[in-house]
């Protein structure tokens, strides 16, 4: 990345560095919970939520607790229990206030917690070297792009669902197919967005 | 910086993260406390835990959580029977009924091999998907197609199509969920109590001729089974016989009769 603008690392993080469709992080939640739009805004607002919190907290965590102290190679365990303990926390809330998305986001929600996309996040943040506002904003933009595909995939496989479809193919591979026609167009921005 | 330093370092780094995280998170579940009825889980932990959906709710938590509230009677669990019946009861304070026999399903038609097809057919494994094609690939309209839409039904696997392509119901595994009833497409599949024990296996409404040109074990109307019954426990209508269960003694007169041997014991 030349330039480090707000704006680009923001576009950066949606359309061209996508993490599903473009970085293939998070694959599970992406064909787990799109069989419906509603589940998939849900977890497209959890993961967001959490990544934004993910690149705050790690940020601090890295450079005043472990930073200072040379305990750089603890990263990795620190970032984990930092997600892992966020995830917990969008887990009361959600169960608290919605209830009925929480019954059909099941074993996706904790699995957030392990999400290589949360945990890729933060440590390209690092490898980045962002700053703290850099590193907030390349987590919202992440956190966008992951939601704009699962929103794109939910209505795919919504429509798709009253299409006759030859039955060896009905089910999870058919929403690999269209993750293929999806991942086309995403690998697209590459050239419409000079980097 | 030797290494101890580093270790206690590392330890209290961690540590004292894991402790913030800690005090972050048991304020967190106290602000976002869910009261939850602990009878649910009670409840929950009684049942068969099969999510078979045979209730008519969404698996066995929708289930406990609705009999807790009252919405669905303690009866509601078709697997677990008297047995869970009573223990809901005494979780709940309910009055318990008396046991009620176990039904089982019972398959009205013998046809499978013994019935002639119209045509071969090729395609989808399914009763349903050859349904479409002209109301399936045999000659008698109402009789089983084989291709074990009942089977895949069965969340308990007590149902396997036998060497005839009929299929076959382990009394065994089967739990009287009912879930194979409503699978067939041609209604062929009933529970009946087990003391039921005399069935017409046929479900042909087909006139005899027709019945006898197709398959070699259709009821084909003859009413001998009705004449020579003693306890004047059967009726033919539309060509097919029907037993009254609350006046068969099971003497058995019928199935020596039957020219067809549709008239069976059940197993």
């Amino acid at each position: 990345m030349p330039d480090n603008s707000l704006i680009n690392i923001f576009l950066d993080g949606v359309f061209i560095e996508n993490f599903i469709l473009i970085q293939f992080l998070g694959l599970c939640p992406f064909l787990g919970v799109t069989k419906e739009t509603r589940s998939a805004l849900g977890m497209s607002a959890a993961v967001i939520f959490v990544m934004t919190m993910a690149s705050a907290v790690t940020f601090v965590v890295a450079s005043y607790l472990l930073g200072p102290m040379n305990l750089d190679f603890l990263e990795l365990i620190a970032f984990i229990v930092v997600i892992a303990s966020l995830v917990q926390l969008v887990e009361y809330i959600i169960r608290k206030h919605l209830p009925p998305l929480y019954k059909s986001l099941g074993i996706y929600l904790p699995l957030i917690a392990s999400n290589c996309a949360v945990l890729g996040l933060v440590l390209l943040n690092r490898m980045e070297d962002f700053s703290f506002v850099e590193g907030i904003v390349f987590g919202i933009a992440a956190g966008i792009g992951f939601g704009i595909v699962m929103v794109l995939m939910s209505a795919v496989r919504e429509r798709t669902g009253l299409v006759r479809i030859p039955s060896s193919i009905k089910g999870v591979p058919y929403a690999f197919f269209a993750a293929t026609m999806l991942s086309m167009a995403f690998v697209n921005y590459f050239e419409v967005i000079p980097i | 910086m030797n290494t101890t330093t580093i270790l206690i370092q590392a330890i209290a780094a961690l540590g004292g993260l894991a402790m913030v995280i800690g005090i972050v998170l048991v304020m967190a579940s106290k602000v976002f406390k869910v009261e939850t009825n602990p009878l649910v889980d009670e409840v929950l932990d009684v049942l068969p835990g099969a999510n078979c959906g045979a209730c008519g709710y969404a698996g066995c938590g929708e289930f406990a959580e609705q009999v807790v509230e009252d919405n669905a009677p303690i009866t509601g669990c078709p697997l677990g029977g008297f047995e869970v019946e009573e223990k809901i009861g005494g979780i709940l304070g309910k009055e318990v009924g008396g046991e009620e026999e176990p039904e089982y399903p019972i398959v009205h038609c013998k046809g499978g091999t013994n019935c002639t097809d119209r045509f071969n057919y090729i395609g989808v494994e399914d009763c349903k998907a050859v349904m479409l094609l002209s109301e399936g690939e045999k000659e008698c309209n109402y009789g089983c197609m084989g291709r074990g839409t009942c089977v895949r039904a069965c969340p308990f696997g007590a149902i396997i199509i036998d060497e005839n392509k009929l299929p076959k119901i382990n009394n065994n595994l089967c739990t009287s969920c009912g879930l194979c009833v409503a699978s067939c497409p041609n209604d062929l599949i009933t529970l009946s109590a087990i003391s039921e024990k005399v069935h017409v296996l046929c479900n042909s409404h087909d006139k005899g001729k027709f019945v006898k040109s197709v398959c070699s074990t259709g009821c084909i109307g003859c009413k001998l089974c009705a004449k020579v019954c003693p306890e004047d426990a059967i009726k033919v209508t539309k060509f097919l016989a029907e037993i009254d269960p609350e006046k068969c003694t099971a003497c058995g007169d019928c199935i020596e009769k039957c020219p067809q041997n549709t008239i069976e014991f059940r197993d």
